[in-house]
């Protein structure tokens, strides 16, 4: 693993090393030093050219935890809203010596050109690309749900509502709880559903109520209000009362269910307050384990020997593997 | 599953790693006085099967249940960078070790290094009043100024050698062996 660019691309072997080394990584939040030296010397980069604070202060903390140093590149405010191309600066990154450069674009494969271009030598995390993918965001999210599940995802049915059409979160997790064996539901309204969907590894249906009581996971979507160009439904409320969570659907859930909201939520819109605050709710857990999980991502993809190959020298793809230590 | 190749000379079989693991039980407690203040932490993955047994032989002697942890060093090894990103092993510290007389426990000491990264690992959860260290077999080779308080067994290697810890609990078999090969052996 050199980057991580889709949900699609791990294997399940890999997907679950990822969501084990996480399990363990998770106990440095409950230490008095809340620390490892483990990425000491290594450079990150948070390059968010879209807005973001969960994704981008999760990613720093994960970072931090590990002991990376943290370069925070946000567009607004930088030398992009002059007109620098992507490719100028990421040039610009790899000349300060990133290892890994943790990336949120609006335009769909931005990571992907940025991993395959040569611009930069260090590793490439996608932290939501377009309407594409959030692969960590799967991760957190099948992180969290085999926590409550018993420890295994096989044969656990797991319902995504809302706004699939533009959601990058529901495209990683159809991919990845595929991978991991749980049977997923897509349900949404028919002009939110994507074209294609039909050759995703997943069910789809128009009927909430349908698909809450053989439910094991109830994953709420974000209805992305900045995306909603077009009419797509007639009405919030009415939006809301076919597919918002409330209370009334909740109870119909079995008792070992729970609700997943990737944030930021809006209340009252497709999650009602009082689902958001029950117990069932893990939304709030989901962000400690979006740390855990992002420092597992860290640390497996730069923690040990990398690929020291610089950018320029196009065509070989032959690692030159020499350890950092002759620097000091 | 490791089966013990023709050319491997056993220098320890099960019944030695028993008594040693005894003889290694009585020293600690010996040492100590009060078992009361004492946590024994193994180092994975076959240190944690050795303080399992210490514990439960600790337990017979002192008539009442004595528990033991493990500490992963893995993100404290100062040799990360030689290879791929390596799994983390389960870290599970049973109580505070903060005033505490910590014993590590390993199976083969070496270079010294993993104990050098296990203390460092150790500060981090705390402030034991002291640190013990407890290995099955001590094979020299140091790199780094640490010694052993109590030793299984003292056993001089070439560096062409390989010293391999096998234990029921993993490897079908409790056996400690001498192999003739070029590469360096565990640390």
């Amino acid at each position: 693993m050199k980057h991580l660019l889709s949900a699609g691309d791990l294997s399940r072997d890999e997907a679950v090393r990822i969501l084990d080394t996480a399990e363990e990584l998770l106990g440095v939040a409950r230490r008095p030093i809340k620390k490892l030296p483990t990425l000491r010397g290594r450079t990150i980069v948070n390059l968010f050219f879209e807005d973001s604070t969960r994704t981008r202060i999760s990613f720093e903390a994960a970072a931090k935890r590990l002991s990376a140093d943290v370069i925070n590149f946000s567009a607004k405010g930088s030398s992009v809203s002059k007109g620098e191309s992507l490719k100028d600066t990421a040039l610009t990154l790899q000349a300060m010596g990133a290892d890994a450069v943790v990336i949120r674009h609006s335009a769909s494969g931005a990571p992907h050109r940025l991993a395959h271009s040569q611009w930069t030598r260090g590793a490439v995390v996608n932290a939501g690309d377009g309407t594409h993918e959030h692969p960590t965001q799967a991760l957190l999210d099948a992180f969290t749900a085999r926590k409550h599940l018993g420890g295994d995802l096989a044969g656990r049915n797991i319902t995504i509502v809302g706004d699939v059409l533009h959601s990058r979160v529901a495209r990683s997790n159809a991919l990845l709880l595929n991978t991991l064996g749980a049977n997923v539901t897509l349900v949404a309204p028919p002009t939110l559903l994507p074209v294609g969907v039909d050759a995703w590894p997943v069910q789809t249906s128009y009927d909430l109520d349908a698909s809450l009581e053989k439910a094991d996971a109830v994953m709420m979507l974000r209805v992305q209000a900045e995306r909603m160009n077009a009419a797509y439904f007639p009405s919030a409320r009415e939006y809301s009362r076919r597919y918002g969570l409330d209370v009334a659907r909740m109870n119909r859930l079995q008792d070992h269910a729970i609700v997943m909201h990737p944030g930021p939520m809006n209340r009252g819109m497709e999650i009602s307050a009082d689902v958001a605050d029950c117990e069932r709710s893990v939304i709030v857990e989901q962000v400690t384990n979006g740390v855990a999980v992002r420092m597992a991502v860290l640390y497996l993809l730069v923690g040990g020997q990398t690929d020291d190959t610089g950018p320029d020298t196009s065509g070989s793809t032959e690692n030159i593997h020499s350890d950092n230590e002759g620097a000091r | 599953m490791v089966a013990v190749p023709a050319s491997a000379r056993t220098v320890l079989d099960d019944q030695d790693i028993s008594r040693a693991l005894t003889r290694i039980t009585h020293e600690i407690l010996e040492k100590n006085r009060d078992a009361d203040d004492l946590v024994l932490l193994g180092v994975p993955t076959r240190g944690v099967h050795l303080a399992q047994r210490i514990a439960a032989k600790m337990s017979q002697v002192e008539g009442r249940d004595i528990s033991s942890g493990a500490l992963d060093v893995t993100m404290y090894r100062d040799d990360l960078r030689l290879q791929p990103a390596r799994s983390l092993e389960h870290t599970d510290i049973p109580d505070d070790i903060d005033g505490r007389v910590v014993v590590l426990i390993d199976d083969v000491l070496m270079s010294g290094r993993t104990i050098r990264a296990a203390l460092d690992a150790l500060a981090d959860h705390g402030r034991p009043r002291a640190v013990q260290l407890a290995v099955l077999v001590d094979r020299g080779h140091r790199e780094l100024p640490i010694r052993a308080d109590y030793v299984g067994k003292n056993l001089p290697t070439s560096m062409e050698e390989k010293v391999k810890v096998r234990l029921a609990e993993i490897d079908a078999e409790d056996s400690v062996t001498i192999e003739a090969v070029g590469e360096g052996g565990q640390a």
